[in-house]
């Protein structure tokens, strides 16, 4: 694991109108390395990966990648320095298949203006493959066929594809049963091992605590805390995102607390 | 991976490419998932095809002159403007967008291409006065599109407002001229006259060749990469399909007395070919269907969602230009009526009854054909039984119902299936 963090953020500030959304927020993530983004419902992690993504213009503050600073204008931008982000929703087309929706707006083309389906079919099964994605059986079927799970297989391989050196997964685990987030889970930890940096944002601090490296804490639209995974407990950080008001895990009983 | 999740994920997927999972498919897996995938309400061309048959047989055990050389003939030059407009309407129907102007703009083409023949000394080559109409389609298109896409207006009622201000367009061009003949023998040829015998056999079995050329081709590139093909006997299957359909066209057609296959018949293929490789082989295709299928998808993939849509507009424009140059054709002229009565619902019916969706991301370039072929037989084999207007009218209605519940309807089934 480097040491320079590919992504650093510092100062980042950003209001709409009144709302402010983001006041001051350093955070940064490393090559090789699971971040994971925590905070309450409206606490600015959608905003600060929007940000991120170029799709907020930032008010105040600076980001830097791999130790230059940058300016990101546009979802373009983010691309071309290697951000990938992979959305909850909203990020697939139901009516076009895998290899399709994994190459949309980048398709591989040859001579006479045609798209190249023989080597997007190859790439596509390809880095499937070298992901571990394995229940996904045909890469040819409409996207709206496949599990809530492989639909998001499909959307991290989409996002490793392009070279990227930074994914970001905003709540990838959402809307999935338990067998389906094992899986995403397992595929988060693997990009971490190939040596991606890797941004998670997650509401379940048991997802967190298994494959994240380290932990930042927004309340309010304040970074409030960096903490390592092995260093504190699922306790710990649910106070540091109450603002200790609550103080025990949700979820879990005492005893098991 | 636990055995659950291993079950839980290995639902088979039906579809049309179910086959694709096993790289040693025969054409009983193929069938197996085509079976599939109709359960689960992917319906393809089946519905339409089974309809045609019917069609035919219902009016040929009425009136035997339905199928007769000359009367098939007829339909071949009237399916035409139908389907060539409802070719571009295709495309709007792909963003799960509407036009309601193409009947009027296909009226513009006629007219256009009509007064820029009239032999009064100034008149311009056929191929001009063509372009013309086309481009001047293509320009209205091209507007219609802008003011959906950058005021936001709807494009129901952008073009809305095009359905009366074109038709507006066509009475000020003609203004009290009443008709105007066309006596130009190259854009009147265009649906009136034929194709040599020898010439039809030549182009279709040319295109069946070529056809199984590009099919052979892709078959041993797919291999070459290592990737799983359709089963051979399906793809065999296809061609010869292919192969009979066209034989039967050119021989029935040739059969007709001092007639034979409409160039129109080449142009209505040459059409279907370039377009399918444009929504199925082009950047821009894919583009179309990632728009119909999800804007917001569409957009962060970095697709230019507005140029998409202009395009199309213009495309459907273009198209309908070119289906009023062909109807003008039939006719040999144009008059105050250019673009009106039928041609707009039919041709919006034709994409729907082959079975292109309403709701945007699935269709074909091929369903606008198809469905063109139905209207007309319908159209046709009515008035050989001497019915009124009227029944047409309601017969049509009852098709394009049909066919709008089909789409309804499978869409329901793709929901409950998880297939939405
Ligand atoms: N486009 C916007 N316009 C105005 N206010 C916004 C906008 N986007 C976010 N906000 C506000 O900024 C704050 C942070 O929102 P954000 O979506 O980043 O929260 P979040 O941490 O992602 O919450 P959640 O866990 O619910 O997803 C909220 O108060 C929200 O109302
Ligand atoms: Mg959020």
């Amino acid at each position: 694991m480097s040491q320079e963090p590919l992504l650093e953020l510092k100062g980042v500030t950003k209001t709409f109108g009144a709302v402010n959304a983001l006041t001051e927020v350093d955070f940064s993530v490393r090559e090789g390395e699971v971040m994971a983004l925590v905070g309450d419902n409206g606490a600015g992690k959608s905003t600060l990966i929007k940000s991120i993504a170029g799709i907020h213009p930032i008010d105040a503050g600076t980001i830097a990648f791999a130790g230059t600073r940058v300016n990101i204008h546009g979802p373009k931008d983010a691309a071309k320095l290697g951000i990938e982000v992979v959305y909850q929703d909203l990020a697939l087309c139901d009516n076009l298949d895998v290899v399709q929706n994994m190459y949309l707006g980048r398709e591989a083309m040859s001579s006479f203006r045609r798209l190249d389906e023989t080597t997007m079919e190859r790439t596509a099964r390809e880095t499937l493959a070298s992901l571990a994605v394995t229940t996904i059986r045909s890469v040819r079927q409409p996207v709206a066929a496949l599990s809530g799970g492989q639909r998001q297989s499909v959307a991290v391989a989409k996002a490793v594809m392009w070279n990227s050196k930074l994914v970001i997964l905003d709540e990838p685990t959402a809307a999935l049963g338990v067998a389906q987030t094992r899986q995403v889970l397992d595929l988060v930890k693997r990009l971490g091992q190939t040596g991606l940096a890797v941004v998670l944002i997650s509401h379940n601090l048991h997802d967190i605590f298994e494959v994240a490296d380290r932990i930042t804490v927004l309340r309010l639209g304040r970074s409030v805390a960096e903490v390592s995974r092995k260093g504190s407990t699922q306790q710990e950080v649910v106070q540091l995102i109450t603002a200790g008001s609550i103080a025990s895990v949700p979820g879990q009983t005492e005893a098991t607390a | 991976m636990t055995d659950t999740a291993d079950r839980e994920e290995s639902v088979v997927p039906a579809g049309t490419d179910a086959a694709l999972l096993e790289p040693d498919a025969t054409l009983g897996t193929y069938a197996r998932g085509r079976i599939e995938a109709l359960k689960t309400g992917d319906l393809g061309s089946l519905p339409i095809i089974i309809g045609i048959i019917a069609i035919a047989i219902y009016f040929q055990a009425r009136n035997s002159q339905f199928l007769s050389a000359g009367n098939f003939v007829n339909l071949i030059a009237q399916t035409a403007p139908y389907a060539v407009i409802g070719m571009g309407v295709v495309f709007v129907l792909l963003l799960g967008e509407i036009d309601l102007s193409i009947g009027y703009v296909s009226g513009v083409g006629g007219v256009i291409t009509a007064l820029l023949l009239v032999p009064d000394g100034n008149q311009v080559s056929p191929a001009v006065a063509i372009a013309a109409a086309l481009g001047a389609g293509a320009i209205i298109g091209v507007v219609q599109g802008l003011l959906f896409t950058k005021i936001g207006i709807p494009s129901f009622v952008v073009t809305l407002a095009g359905l009366l201000g074109w038709n507006g367009v066509v009475l000020l061009l003609i203004g009290d001229r009443g008709t105007v003949a066309i006596q130009d023998p190259f854009v009147n040829g265009i649906a009136n006259d034929y194709l040599s015998s020898g010439a039809a056999w030549l182009s279709v079995e040319g295109a069946v060749l070529i056809y199984a050329a590009l099919q052979y081709l892709a078959v041993r590139n797919r291999a070459k990469a290592g990737l799983p093909n359709l089963p051979t006997s399906l793809i065999l299957l296809r061609i010869g399909v292919l192969a009979g359909v066209g034989a039967i066209v050119v021989a029935v057609a040739n059969s007709a007395l001092n007639r034979g296959l409409p160039y129109v018949f080449l142009l209505l293929i040459a059409l279907m070919l370039i377009l399918t490789f444009v929504t199925d082989r082009t950047r821009f295709g894919r583009h179309v269907y990632a728009v119909g299928g999800s804007i917001e998808a569409a957009r962060r993939a970095g697709i230019r969602v507005d140029g998409v849509r202009v395009a199309v507009f213009g495309i459907a424009g273009t198209m309908a230009a070119l289906g009023g140059i062909i109807l003008a054709s039939r006719l040999s002229s144009v008059d105050t009526n250019a673009g009106g009565g039928t041609i707009l619902l039919y041709s919006i019916a034709a994409p729907v009854i082959g079975g292109t969706s309403l709701f945007g991301g699935r269709g074909t370039i091929r369903s606008a054909l198809l469905g063109a072929v139905v209207i007309a037989s319908i159209d046709n084999g009515l008035g050989l039984l001497n019915t009124t207007a009227g029944t047409k009218y309601i017969v049509t209605a009852l098709v394009l119902l049909a066919a709008v519940s089909v789409d309804s309807l499978s869409r329901k089934g793709r929901v409950a299936s998880g297939r939405a």
